[in-house]
């Protein structure tokens, strides 16, 4: 009877990664220095608790909230919870169906055409044929691509390509969805089309895990919500609690944090560390002022189309500002070892309010994102000074105040 | 309600039937995956076709001329550019799909790191193309045969056997080398040394009846060698291989399917740690 009703049940689910004595071997040569100098294996307890001892149940039919710093564990709970990696303790018990949206387009092809791309995708998130094919209308149609459906998708701009891909997501039939940052994508449109869809699946009675760091979204598709916070569940509770759990996290954090390092233990291509460079002092900027960003970014392979993208968000969660390092310039396309990137804005001219730094690394290729940092290097920037005497300022009324000049004839 | 899927999650492993069980359940994607090598295959190339074709017939040539007309070798009576081809086309069908599997872990990151499925389907899913492939090579040598006068008959129904030999040892080594592929990036280069040399311990550019009376035994503990004259027999009527040595073969493919899957099953759990 109790079992029936629950979907998810988890009991002290953890994953260890190993770190310590440099990355393991990965040749053959390797190896066997590594025999020669370890032979009696790897001591036990040097790896990196990435999640520890999680245990929650949640119901058929919930939706639920996952939210949490960079680097609490999200990822690694999905990653378990979809069984794409295993854990090194604890169990989980899953009832019904599972589809995994870790990343939408997983094994698009870009020689292939729409059509078959979609009847691919879907077979990969475990659809089966029939399934695809009974809904591609319905697909094709979400996506709005009608008339391209029968070009291969290297042609396709970025934002088709992201609709179609999450068009075939979100016709996954699944009666446990476990859902990544797809929200991520496309136009405000298309987002909130998403977003509509996302609602009508929870609806449904169907259980949705939700992790985002968008939480205007989890707010309005969640009623509950697992903080984590190093790896373990620091709150389980109503979304609303959990959000000011968070926020209340953030907080804490946030007055040394002007500054991002990249946790212990990370590896492949990703970003080292972050700051803002602020007028006044460190996280302090007057408007108008001259104002950079300073980033060192670890490439340990080539990527060949490498993107490094930058977003300044405001209180609202609303980017204002987007800086775009890509193209066949910047020197880490297709290279190997640590860059040092710099962005410059000679002046400033944010209107006063609280800002956070959002990172994106990612591949234009193969769309493959390997960096999404959110909420980094939180900075204040204030109007102080500038005098306006008649008028207040009010952070309302613009997020960029530009210089102008007026005049005023009789007509 | 009742009848809804439990999936369980913990650090042990699965058991075989499990995985066979699952494998079934996702016959489409095998099927997908498939299929795309296929369009990819004969898309993007603008011979298409013709490359699957002449990649062999290059080979034979090559051999032709070195064994057939420097060091002239025996072909039991056969015009060396068919006796030739006729194992070519076994062999390029054991190497393709071995040379694929062993890639296709590594090849696919993206799926690996971000999707669940059972991983066996991936080394798995590179079978269809490297069929087709055979088909057609196959074909192509059915017509310079047929064009030399050379005639078919009932010793085809030995070209399955040998397809489906071959196709089981090329995979239980394809499935060890895919999953060590992950762990040790040397596997890459290792491999193809490896099957150069397979070659040319195999009944391909020569007969098997060609290697002294003392080695044949030893000659024959190379399982590829029995499939390969087998193919040999059913296209061009050249020496049976014994039945002795045909079922020694079976016998080692089954155990190398086995091992491999073995091992690519111990290592499959940590594939998207280490990838």
């Amino acid at each position: 009877m109790r079992s029936d009703a629950l979907a998810i049940q988890a009991e002290g689910l953890g994953k260890s990664y190993r770190i310590g004595r440099g990355p393991r071997a990965t040749t053959l040569a390797e190896r066997l220095v590594d025999v020669v100098r370890h032979p009696f294996g790897r001591a036990a307890g040097d790896g990196f608790w990435a999640l520890r001892d999680a245990s929650f149940e949640i119901e058929r039919g919930q939706a639920v909230g996952i939210i949490g710093r960079n680097g609490a564990g999200k990822s690694t709970l999905l990653k378990l919870l979809s069984r794409i990696t295993t854990p090194t303790t604890g169990w989980a018990e899953l009832r019904g169906r599972v589809g995994s949206l870790i990343e939408v387009g997983t094994g698009f092809h870009p020689e292939l055409t729409g059509r078959e791309n979609v009847f691919l995708n879907g077979a990969i998130l475990g659809m089966r044929r029939h399934e695809v094919a009974r809904r591609f209308d319905e697909i094709v149609d979400f996506a709005g691509i009608e008339r391209f459906i029968d070009t291969p998708v290297k042609r396709y701009s970025s934002g088709m390509y992201m609709r179609l891909a999450f068009a075939v997501a979100a016709h996954l039939d699944a009666e446990i969805l476990v859902v990544d940052e797809v929200l991520a994508v496309g136009d405000q449109e298309f987002q909130k089309k998403c977003l509509g869809k996302m609602g009508e699946v929870a609806g449904a009675g169907r259980t949705v895990l939700f992790v985002s760091h968008a939480l205007h979204a989890v707010s309005t598709l969640t009623t509950r919500t697992l903080v984590l916070e190093g790896g373990r569940i620091a709150f389980d509770g109503t979304t609303s609690d959990g959000l000011a759990f968070y926020r209340a996290l953030q907080a804490e954090g946030s007055g040394s944090a002007h500054a991002y390092r990249a946790p212990a233990g990370r590896t492949g291509v990703h970003l080292v560390d972050g700051r803002v460079v602020t007028s006044i002092s460190d996280g302090l900027h007057r408007h108008g002022d001259p104002f950079a960003l300073d980033f060192t970014l670890d490439v340990p392979v080539p990527v060949s189309q490498l993107c490094f993208s930058v977003h300044i968000h405001d209180e609202s969660d609303r980017a204002v500002n987007h800086f775009w390092i890509y193209g066949d310039g910047p020197s880490f396309r297709n290279a190997i070892g640590r860059f040092a990137v710099r962005i410059e804005v000679p002046r400033y001219r944010l209107v006063m309010g609280r800002y956070t730094v959002t990172v994106w690394v990612t591949d234009r290729a193969t769309h493959t994102i390997y960096e999404h940092l959110t909420n980094l290097c939180p900075f204040e920037v204030t109007m102080e000074g500038l005098s306006r005497p008649d008028y207040e300022w009010s952070p309302e009324h613009m997020v960029y105040a530009e210089d102008y000049t007026y005049g005023v004839t009789r007509a | 309600m009742n009848d809804a899927p439990v999936v369980r999650i913990g650090a042990g492993s699965a058991s075989p039937l499990h995985t066979v069980r699952e494998i079934w359940h996702y016959r489409d994607l095998f099927r997908a995956l498939g299929t795309r090598d296929l369009r990819l295959r004969y898309r993007q190339t603008l011979l298409g076709i013709a490359w699957v074709v002449l990649q062999p017939l290059a080979a034979a040539g090559i051999f032709a001329f070195v064994f057939g007309t420097i060091a002239r070798v025996p072909t039991d009576g056969q015009p060396y550019i068919l006796f030739a081809l006729a194992a070519l086309t076994g062999w390029n069908f054991f190497s393709s799909v071995l040379t694929r599997a062993s890639t296709s872990l590594i090849q696919n990151p993206q799926l690996v790191t971000r999707v669940y499925f059972p991983r066996l389907i991936l080394p798995l899913a590179v079978v269809p193309a490297a069929l087709v492939d055979l088909l057609v090579t196959v074909a192509a040598f059915a017509v310079i045969a047929l064009a030399q006068g050379h005639g078919f008959d009932a010793r085809l129904v030995g070209l399955p056997v040998a397809i489906l030999l071959l196709g089981a040892l090329a995979l239980g080594a394809g499935f060890a080398a895919a999953a060590l592929a992950v762990r040790y990036r040397d596997v890459q280069y290792l491999l193809p040394v490896a099957i150069q040399l397979a070659l040319y311990a195999s009944p391909v550019a020569y007969s098997s009846s060609a290697v002294p009376d003392r080695w044949q035994a030893l000659y024959y503990a190379n399982p590829l060698a029995a499939p390969l004259e087998l193919m040999r027999w059913s296209l061009l009527g050249t020496p049976a291989p014994a039945v002795r040595e045909l079922l020694y073969s079976v016998g080692a493919a089954a155990l190398l399917v086995l091992i491999g899957t073995a091992i690519f099953r111990g290592i499959e759990r940590s594939f998207a740690d280490e990838i």
